[in-house]
């Protein structure tokens, strides 16, 4: 057992947070306000091999391993959490599967692509009827001989409006269910009959592009099933495991960013004649917050070592996204109120982290459906 | 020399690691061990309760220093005109000459083409003679031009002191005519003493060194150059005890020049230099003379801010008078582009640009919260304001209270004149 | 024939994160981080710009420091640079600009040719800006300072750079081999990458010491050798507590505000 981060993952460490601080903090709070996709920033996260950490370098990756992928999507998300998901959905739910699931031609055509950031990838499971239910897909494929033809529409799609590659789930056999009846595709932006739906208004993350994705009688060429027919739902189940270490991740980033602010803050700010930082009550809190957000830290690192490791790692995973967001939220909330007033202004980036906190207890996988996970494997058998 | 420590005294208190500036102090076992990164810097030596640490002193060098006398000053000159420093230099290289002997003497340096009419000034600013260096090459600054005759006269008169402005061109010159002489070179010196009596006088009034440690009355008449390193953070005095000459250069702006006496006159010496065309490698193509560039907030030297106590838009007129004057950047704080007086590309604080400029000015701003987390590291702050009780006078090092709108204008007229009025408090 | 650029650089401690020990009155430098000097990193940045545009270049970063320097050899690969080398002994230690620039220079003879040199134009930490100048001076080869702007013909010998001077620019013409020394103007430095990281660590450093580069340790390189040594140090008097200018008139109030600003050297 080794704690410390090897001399690779503190480069990253170092390399990430220097891009963050100076290209992504800067812009981050016009992005949130102005609800803008931070596109420039992006296809430089691609020139600096952000968009491909945990790939090799024959696929364009940089070769690098999950606790590395995890301290990048930390350290972005620490300054702008809509950067941190958008290298997240991108890497974890695209890149991946593709990577993990498709045969060399896929591969070739599509991740190295990916890897650079040439392109930019999302992931469709979750329908407007089919969310923590993800099995309910009522997005059909139907084998036309020469080609799949998509019905259907998904919803609530990280990088939606940007992205250039898609991996989609669509129902190919309806009696099979959930097990059996699912396949995943890759749609490209531009395939006959795909379109880009409405873009959602959310509460926070508001530099990212959430739409709908939307298949009318859309055209995609055969070989761009994903796996076998009837794999879709395990392509889907272990890509989310994946993408949980990613929104664990951001959560862990949001919470660090979020202390560290308020460490400053707290330094500075005087009330009673002396700082917030000599309050001991306040310094009890601040005690608090640290342990959380070590013990998060720990908990992902250990769940992306296994996945490295080529262990089972889905309810580690589980355990450090659920464990992460909570965390993220108790910690953005404190640091909300320790800044006072100022905390609930924009002046202050606490509000825009407390916003952006939330949703990591609700998207890939709620926290209801991580303990459903951690529980199924305290009960299996 | 080196740093020693006398393994008998230390306990092993970790006080000289703490205190150590370039961790150059290692614990083995209960022991701190020197390593290859000490500098011999001394701050060990003053933290150490037990005396376990001491310097060990060096011999004497090989070189003959008596053959080297008086002090030089390059007198720097572009296109014809001398450098406000070259005229401090002298003053200082005068005060220098006569603590090292009354018949010491400083000597300004003039290199270039036609500029024998600049003697003048330099023995009115108070210089006891001139070294004449002309020739058709010389006409405009380079390095191998300059550095080859300069090397070269310093030989033939092997002077105890060189020194040179801190400016662009010296800071060119003067490491590469070191490094020809191979003596040593102190950069960028805010004080310079040669009796170990007048730096006592500065350090007792100036610094936080301990000064129980030196003599008075020592006949050590090396040359003490004083500089800060680490970002100003920390001061070192240097010493060049074993080669000759001893050559620091100066920050401009430091050292005072004397009062001019019109009609001065003093010795002149013609060095006729030996160059041709190809002792020069590099081709001046053209030189451009620009306004200075707009610079950012982040990159200024001096910032002058205006806030809500303008009481209107048109007060960053004022403030931009302010500015134009002193070479500054106008900054403003939140409430002034909230009131939509100015852009928000201008606002200091939280939610604009953080800054450390030399000087922060800040008039009419009351000092919020989150405007002093964006410009309370500044070096020097300035806060003029009409609420004695304004924030802003906390974190200030300088505060008027008063009208701004009196004040500013004054400040912009008397700015010029800051030397004069300086000086007249020394008399 | 690749083009040879050596990058000289420096591992400095951040000084923006350097405080006094408001009691003690020591430096603190507990937790400061070591960063790559930024002059250094624009100089590195020329190089890349240079390789970017004829890839046959080839790119050595020299560092003289304690071991953990490697770290910033580290980061310049990451960037981009092909190798670097490490000179790093004790004998070196305590060094002055003039012995530094012995060690960089011999490291730099021990390489063979080489056509550019580039160095930053000061580090933050001694702010000296001497140790390009000497190492030119030593190598015998022309140097411009303050380089604020660069370009280099396609015979990859002529090379034309702006100077910066307090009150403009020069234009400068200047041929290979020679020592720039660079300056923030001159370009903005990359980031490393990624995937230069992973590559970067695995690479081989040579760590070069005193008996390596052939030179003397009782003349050349080290503290014995170092014409200059430090006699004091000390921390500046500590920043008093702020001081109400008074006065009678606006007049008087401007004119004493000016004699302090003066008196600090500020103005």
């Amino acid at each position: 057992m080794d704690f410390q981060l090897t001399k690779e993952q503190e480069f990253v460490r170092k390399m990430v947070r220097k891009f963050a601080e100076t290209e992504v903090e800067p812009i981050a709070a016009d992005c949130d306000k102005e609800h803008r996709f931070p596109e420039e920033t992006v296809k430089k996260m691609g020139e600096y091999g952000l968009l491909g950490v945990p790939f090799p370098k024959d696929v364009e990756g940089a070769g690098g391993d999950h606790i590395s992928y995890a301290i990048t999507v930390e350290e972005l998300s620490r300054c702008c959490a809509s950067t941190g998901v958008i290298c997240s959905a991108h890497t974890s739910l695209c890149a991946w599967p593709i990577y993990a699931w498709g045969n060399e031609e896929q591969i070739k055509k599509y991740v190295p692509d990916l890897c650079s950031g040439r392109k930019l990838g999302a992931f469709g499971l979750t329908e407007p009827n089919a969310g923590t239910d993800a099995g309910g897909q009522q997005t059909r494929a139907e084998d036309m001989g020469d080609h799949w033809l998509l019905n259907g529409a998904k919803v609530f799609i990280t990088n939606g409006g940007y992205a250039d590659t898609f991996v989609v789930m669509a129902m190919t056999d309806k009696k099979k269910g959930t097990r059996g009846g699912i396949s995943s595709f890759i749609v490209e932006k531009g395939f006959e009959g795909f379109s880009i739906g409405k873009t959602e208004d959310k509460m926070g993350i508001c530099a990212s592009s959430t739409t709908e994705l939307i298949f009318q009688n859309c055209k995609v060429p055969k070989e761009n099933i994903l796996g076998n027919p009837g794999e879709g739902f395990k392509v889907a189940m272990s890509t989310l495991d994946g993408g949980r270490i990613g929104i664990a991740s951001q959560a862990l980033g949001i919470a660090q960013g979020a202390f560290d602010v308020t460490v400053e803050y707290m330094k500075s700010r005087k009330q009673f004649g002396k700082r917030l930082a000599d309050m001991q009550a306040l310094q009890f809190e601040m005690a608090e917050m640290k342990t959380r957000i070590d013990a998060a830290r720990l908990l992902i690192y250990r769940a992306a070592d296994m996945k490295d490791k080529h262990l089972k790692y889905g309810p580690a995973s589980a355990m450090a996204k659920l464990y992460a967001a909570e965390t993220a939220m108790y910690v953005t909330t404190k640091a909300v109120q320790f800044h006072g007033g100022y905390g609930y202004i924009k002046d202050y980036p606490v509000e825009r982290m407390m916003r952006d906190a939330k949703i990591t207890e609700i998207y890939e996988g709620t926290s209801e459906v991580q303990k459903m996970v951690i529980a199924a494997d305290v009960f299996k058998k | 020399m080196a740093i020693e420590i006398i393994k008998e005294k230390c306990i092993g208190c970790k006080l000289c690691l703490k205190a150590c500036p370039f961790e150059a102090i290692d614990m083995v076992g209960k022991l701190a061990v020197i390593n290859e990164k000490c500098t011999a810097c001394n701050q060990c030596i003053d933290v150490c309760k037990f005396s376990a640490i001491v310097k060990t002193e060096e011999a004497e060098g090989p070189v003959d220093l008596s053959a080297y006398k008086n002090v030089w000053v390059y007198a720097e000159q572009r296109a014809g005109k001398l450098m406000n420093v070259a005229l401090e230099l002298i003053g200082e290289g005068r005060r220098l000459a006569r603590e090292i002997s009354d018949d010491a003497k400083v000597y300004a340096v003039l290199v270039g083409n036609g500029i024998s009419g600049l003697k003048t000034e330099c023995f009115e600013y108070g210089a006891d003679g001139v070294v004449m260096i002309e020739h058709p090459l010389l006409e405009n600054f380079t390095t191998d031009g300059y550095t080859k005759v300069f090397f070269d006269a310093v030989n033939e008169y092997k002077p105890e002191i060189v020194l040179f402005g801190a400016t662009h061109i010296g800071r060119d010159l003067a490491p590469r005519v070191a490094a020809r002489l191979n003596t040593g070179l102190t950069a960028d010196c805010t004080r310079l003493d040669v009796k170990v009596s007048s730096y006592v006088d500065y350090a007792k009034k100036n610094t936080t060194l301990d000064t129980s440690t030196l003599d008075p009355n020592s006949d050590d008449k090396g040359l003490k150059q004083t500089r800060p390193a680490f970002g100003g953070n920390l001061m070192a005095t240097i010493i060049c005890p074993r080669t000759r000459p001893q050559m620091a250069t100066v920050r401009p702006g430091v050292m005072t020049r004397r009062e001019r006496k019109p009609g001065a006159k003093g010795e002149v010496i013609v060095y006729n230099p030996s160059l041709g065309d190809s002792d020069i490698r590099t081709k001046i193509v053209e030189i451009v003379k620009s306004a200075k560039e707009i610079v950012s907030l982040t990159d200024a030297d001096i910032i002058c801010s205006g806030g809500r106590g303008l009481g209107d838009p048109s007060g960053f007129d004022l403030i931009k008078q302010f500015a134009d004057k002193v070479g500054g950047v106008v900054g403003s704080s939140r409430a002034a582009v909230d009131a939509g007086w100015i852009d928000h590309s201008h606002q200091v604080g939280q939610t604009g640009t953080t800054v450390k400029p030399k000087i922060y000015f800040a008039c009419g701003i009351s000092g919020a919260i989150q405007h002093l987390a964006g410009m309370q590291t500044s070096d020097i702050i300035v806060a003029i304001n009409k609420d004695p009780d304004a924030p802003i006078f906390e974190v200030a090092d300088y505060g008027i209270v008063g009208d701004l709108y009196k004040v500013i204008p004054q400040i912009i007229a008397e700015w010029d004149s800051a030397e004069d009025l300086y000086e007249a408090t020394l008399r | 024939m690749a083009f040879k650029i050596i990058v000289c650089a420096k591992q400095v401690p951040d000084t923006n994160e350097i405080k006094i020990d408001p009691i003690k009155k020591t430096l603190i430098r507990e937790g400061v981080p070591s960063i790559l000097n930024h002059d250094d990193a624009n100089a590195l940045e020329e190089a890349l710009k240079i390789k970017d545009q004829y890839p046959d270049t080839h790119i050595t970063v020299i560092t003289m420091g304690p071991p953990q320097a490697k770290d910033l050899l580290i980061e310049c690969m990451a960037m981009g640079a092909d190798d670097g080398i490490l000179l790093s002994d004790r004998a070196l230690g305590g060094s002055d600009t003039w012995a530094t620039s012995n060690a960089i220079a011999a490291a730099i003879g021990k390489l063979g040719g080489f056509d550019l040199i580039f160095a930053g134009r000061q580090a933050i930490d001694g702010d000296t800006a001497q140790v390009g100048p000497q190492i030119a001076e030593k190598l015998g080869i022309p140097q411009v300072t303050y380089v604020a702007d660069f370009s280099i013909d396609s015979d990859m010998k002529h090379i034309t750079v702006h100077r910066a001077l307090e009150d403009g620019y020069e234009i400068i013409k200047i041929e290979t081999p020679c020592m720039l020394t660079a300056i923030k103007e001159l370009n903005t430095p990359r980031h490393m990458s990624i995937g230069g990281i992973f590559d970067a660590v695995k690479k081989d450093m040579p760590v070069w010491g005193a008996k390596d580069l052939g030179v003397d340790t009782d003349r050349e390189v080290g503290l014995e050798a170092s014409p200059t040594n430090v006699y004091r140090s000390f921390t500046p008097a500590p920043k008093g507590k702020g001081i109400v200018i008074e006065g009678d008139t606006d007049k008087e109030l401007a004119d004493r505000l000016l004699i302090n600003l003066k008196k600090k050297h500020v103005i």
